[in-house]
């Protein structure tokens, strides 16, 4: 990982859970951290570019802004990159990971409406020949929020 | 929050369910992958839309308010920042407790999402999913049984997923994983 200095670290502390939504956000922010708005764009920049932010911007509760499904698959371990990769090229999956279980791969589907996300559903599942498990939320009982960040951890390792 | 199952009318195609109209859409799909990183980016936003970069910002604040959106943040990626290690652990729990028992798993550090989801007996009977986030295998298996203690009595079985392999749209990458499978 690309060395961090205490800009980075008080940038990702303070702003994981929410940038101001004020007419200049980024010299709002730089006003907090003692920086100038070019250096906190810049930062930002950077740490995009490095992968250790994955984005700046909306988190959004696909369920509301749309519709989503968490589903999986129990394929055999010989066919799964196959399956892995026609699931990934699928319009709307955004996450698609292998886990250890007779159900080995596991994604979400989205899309814009019920009704696209059942047409999704149903040309998968004929292309892939297998029965999707669906999986729809029926609660949720916590949003992700963030976590704090391990820094002196990471120093160590 | 119930979400899984679609409204019987109709979505009108102006305002849907969610409160969204077809300005709001395209905002969401301007920037669902991230800001423009500029010093006004509300107005880096609205320019290809024909939007006035205040009318974004109403927006954004307003789909923030409504719960469309949940933040808007510099996202960090977790595994960049040591949190190498996730399972996605899954519970049956008894259904008569399960809504007090989800809003109190919830609240243990490491939890990113907590979710009730149906059964699909027999094959599949776990009705609760719990995300756990640690810095190692070993960190998530005692969250994990940190979490079984609460659940107690009202939880007949549980288990461990972990992920063996991360699938993205831009490629593979391979997840540590140190210890053996379970």
């Amino acid at each position: 990982m690309a060395a961090l200095d205490s800009l980075d670290r008080r940038l990702i502390d303070a702003y994981q859970r929410g940038l101001p939504l004020c007419e200049r956000p980024f010299a709002a922010m730089a006003e907090r951290l003692g920086a100038s708005e070019a250096e906190v764009i810049e930062r930002l920049q950077r740490l995009q570019q490095s992968q250790v932010l994955s984005r700046v911007g909306p988190v959004f509760d696909h369920a509301r802004a749309g519709a989503s499904l968490l589903a999986a698959v129990a394929v055999s371990e010989a066919e799964r990159d196959r399956v892995a990769e026609v699931i990934n090229r699928s319009p709307g999956v955004n996450h698609n990971y292998a886990r250890e279980h007779d159900f080995n791969l596991w994604f979400v589907m989205t899309a814009a409406d019920e009704l696209q996300l059942e047409a999704r559903l149903e040309a998968l599942e004929a292309e892939l020949g297998v029965p999707l498990l669906r999986l729809p939320m029926v609660e949720g009982y916590h949003i992700d929020l963030g976590f704090p960040i391990p820094w002196a951890e990471l120093e160590a390792s | 929050m119930s979400v899984s199952t679609c409204p019987s009318e109709p979505l009108a195609e102006d305002a849907g369910a969610n409160g969204l109209d077809a300005v709001d859409r395209a905002i969401v799909l301007a920037t669902q992958a991230g800001l423009p990183l500029v010093p006004d980016p509300w107005g880096a936003v609205g320019k290809p839309l024909g939007l006035a970069g205040e009318e974004v910002r109403a927006r954004l604040q307003r789909m923030q308010q409504s719960g469309v959106i949940r933040r808007i943040a510099a996202v960090p990626n977790h595994y960049r920042l040591g949190y190498v290690a996730n399972g996605m652990t899954v519970w049956d729990v008894d259904d008569a407790h399960i809504d007090r028992l989800g809003r109190e798993v919830a609240a243990i550090p490491g939890v990113s999402h907590c979710y009730r989801r149906p059964r699909h007996l027999p094959e599949w009977p776990y009705n609760l999913f719990v995300m756990l986030h640690g810095k190692s295998q070993a960190e998530v298996e005692r969250q994990a049984e940190a979490l079984r203690e609460r659940l107690g009595e009202a939880c007949r079985d549980h288990r461990i997923l972990y992920s063996s392999r991360i699938l993205k749209k831009t490629g593979l990458r391979l997840a540590r994983r140190p210890g053996p499978p379970r």
